[in-house]
């Protein structure tokens, strides 16, 4: 498999509602941030475009079909390659694997994947009964099936097994919201403490508003490159570009119904031994083994094994605040049952910034220095590639550029994750990315 | 209107933005609820004449948003699930058992998890334990009307899945991780909808 580079990023503004653009014109706004970026006309960047990657969720929230192809023909790409990904919630972490795979195949030389969703059409009660159509829709979705209450019934149970708490929870939720603060793409930036997170209205116990990602209006792109493809942009736009790798992929997927996840043992990360959990049923509805997983495989193919101290950030898709915890146990940053502490240590917190907490331990790998899903917005196909354009700002060291600040910056930053996940963890994708120095 | 539902069954709800003057403001309770009713319009604002700069004008128009509606009525079938509903609607509680590995599944399927091999129609007991649960203060808008209520997966002797359903007869308001292992058993509605709901699960008295 050849290299493949990740060049460039793109962002629109995500927002709750956009009625100003519709779904095309959101992905051009992000398109010529990315040509702004390189410092080229949308003339140029067809010259120099092999094909592209779509992603979006779901055809629902617009009653419109193909709508991907809109977007190619709206961005003044078409007759180009191009097909449309859907994942749910991880569809944007699967669609830049999707481009990683056309590069790498040789398929392509520069791909651009764009990704998007518009929420705001359907208020947000239809969008959550939207969002619960993506459970069985014979056995679950009718009993009142809902997102949340799924994520609550697994943050319950992960409570019962481990004695993780609701203030450990509401720890994320002041962390991703205080870190967006100093993001101007971030949709929420609020300062909160872990009292307002567990003051907000209750949505399924014990998760409230602000355990939870807000419905967006938003979209996001990036340009991925072979080594050939790198030097054709770069002498199409007379300037060189540091060269951030994607050094590692992984996958990994679960059963639909929370009911049918198996009660096993543990799929063991190298660092990790079978008597670390001797009666631990695994995953049952309190752990991702598609989170696992796709861990597994993508450090494998980066060689890293030891995660903590081995990465440098990680942009988690933290859709409810109990996913990111359980999702820390998943990729092995701590141990499964380890995840409640871990979330209140510290180490996952950005030293520059000031959360109004007495943090026991340092910085050792923050987590959504960006804000997250939690604050900046889950507009669903947008998300996975929002990841990755800050994911490169962070190892481009140009935060300070893009943010007009640079507190967000992980400082000497040489490698990071960008981590999707779909439904209860029936999805995940995680991409390593790297700085060759 | 959902939002007064909100209003009057949360009741350990504030705002974000806390006081003026000391005084407490809750945000719900000073806002008219908001409805998608619309109007009927029969013409907007544009301009007379249409000149070079009236035309660039047209570029800052603000947006029309209009209602769209869209209903569908699908004719569902349950395939090879439906002896499961069947069930339902005779008081009986069904699973299925992998003829090969015998993982047993107290949510069918007729293909094992495990294995991928075929499975076959088993009786559920009637009683198990709650592995986990949630109260739902708010849903999906098909099921708002129903809030609170409590959603959970029951555990069954010798099975080694579980199984999604409702808890009845828990008050909402005091939800409890003492929930967790607690003793049901399950009650069937007598008018079937051939829906998971037919069936629904109560505390077991001592």
């Amino acid at each position: 498999m050849r290299s493949v580079y990740v060049v460039a990023g793109g962002i629109s503004k995500f927002a709750k509602a956009r009625p100003d653009k519709t779904f095309p014109a959101i992905v051009k706004e992000s398109y010529e941030l990315l040509l702004e970026d390189l410092g080229i006309e949308p003339k140029q960047a067809f010259e120099l475009i092999d094909g592209t990657v779509a992603s979006y969720f779901s055809d629902h929230f617009l009653r419109q079909l193909k709508g991907a192809t809109m977007v190619q023909d709206y961005l003044g790409l078409c007759p180009k390659p191009s097909h449309r990904v859907e994942g749910g919630g991880a569809t944007g972490g699967l669609a830049f694997q999707e481009g990683w795979k056309s590069v790498a195949s040789g398929n392509m030389d520069v791909c651009l994947v764009f990704g998007f969703e518009t929420m705001s059409h359907v208020n947000t009660w239809k969008g959550n009964e939207f969002i619960a159509l993506a459970s069985d829709v014979s056995f679950d979705y009718p009993v009142g099936g809902f997102y949340t209450g799924y994520y609550a019934m697994m943050v319950v149970r992960h409570m019962q097994e481990f004695g993780t708490t609701p203030e450990q929870l509401a720890h994320v939720s002041v962390k991703n919201h205080a870190n967006a603060f100093y993001n101007p793409y971030a949709q929420k930036r609020e300062k909160l403490s872990v009292k307002d997170v567990r003051n907000s209205p209750m949505v399924a116990w014990p998760l409230t508003r602000r355990d939870v990602c807000v419905m967006s209006d938003g979209a996001a792109c990036v340009l991925l490159a072979s080594e050939a493809g790198l030097k054709r942009i770069e002498k199409a736009c007379a300037k060189s570009f540091p060269k951030v790798k994607v050094s590692g992929i992984g996958r990994g997927t679960d059963a639909m119904r929370m009911a049918d996840r198996p009660h096993k043992k543990v799929i063991l990360l190298p660092h990790e031994k079978e008597s670390d959990y001797k009666n631990l049923k695994y995953p049952g509805v309190h752990s991702f083994r598609a989170g696992r997983m796709a861990s597994k495989q993508a450090y494998e193919m980066a060689k890293i094994t030891d995660p903590l101290n081995e990465i440098d950030f990680i942009e988690l898709h933290d859709a409810y605040t109990s996913s990111e915890i359980q999702t820390y146990e998943d990729m092995g940053l701590c141990k499964y049952g380890e995840g409640g502490q871990f979330a209140e240590s510290g180490a996952t917190f950005m030293p520059s910034v000031d959360y109004g907490l007495k943090l026991k331990q340092k910085t050792i790998c923050p987590v959504n220095p960006s804000g997250g899903l939690i604050a900046c917005g889950h507009p669903v196909g947008a998300t996975g590639l929002m990841q990755g354009v800050f994911a490169l700002w962070q190892l481009q060291g140009s935060i300070k550029k893009h943010f007009k600040d640079d507190k967000l910056q992980v400082k000497n930053a040489k490698r990071g994750i960008i981590h999707s996940h779909a439904g209860t963890g029936t999805y995940v994708s995680v991409s390593v990315l790297e700085k060759e120095m | 209107m959902e939002e007064t539902k909100k209003t009057k069954k949360n009741k350990t709800e504030t705002n974000g933005k806390s006081s003026m003057n000391g005084v407490k403001i809750s945000q719900e309770k000073t806002a008219i609820p908001e409805t998608d009713e619309g109007t009927i319009l029969f013409n907007v604002p544009f301009p007379k004449e249409l000149d070079e700069r009236r035309l660039k004008d047209l570029e800052n128009y603000g947006p029309i948003i209009i209602k769209q509606p869209y209903h569908i009525d699908y004719i569902h079938s349950y395939g090879q699930d439906s002896p499961f509903f069947a069930g339902l609607a005779n008081k009986k509680l069904l699973g299925t058992e992998c003829e090969e590995c015998h993982s047993k599944f107290a949510t069918p399927r007729l293909s094992c998890t495990e294995c991928g091999s075929k499975c076959k129609w088993i009786e559920v007991p009637l009683k198990g334990k709650i592995h986990t649960f949630t109260v739902c203060y708010f849903g999906s808008e098909a099921f708002l009307k129903e809030t609170p209520f409590v959603l959970a997966l029951i555990e069954f002797s010798g099975f080694d899945t579980c199984f999604l359903t409702r808890i009845v007869g828990l008050d909402p308001d005091k939800p409890s991780l003492d929930w967790v292992g607690m003793d049901v058993k399950a009650k069937f509605v007598r008018n079937s909808k051939f829906s998971p709901t037919d069936v629904y699960f109560v505390p077991e008295e001592r």
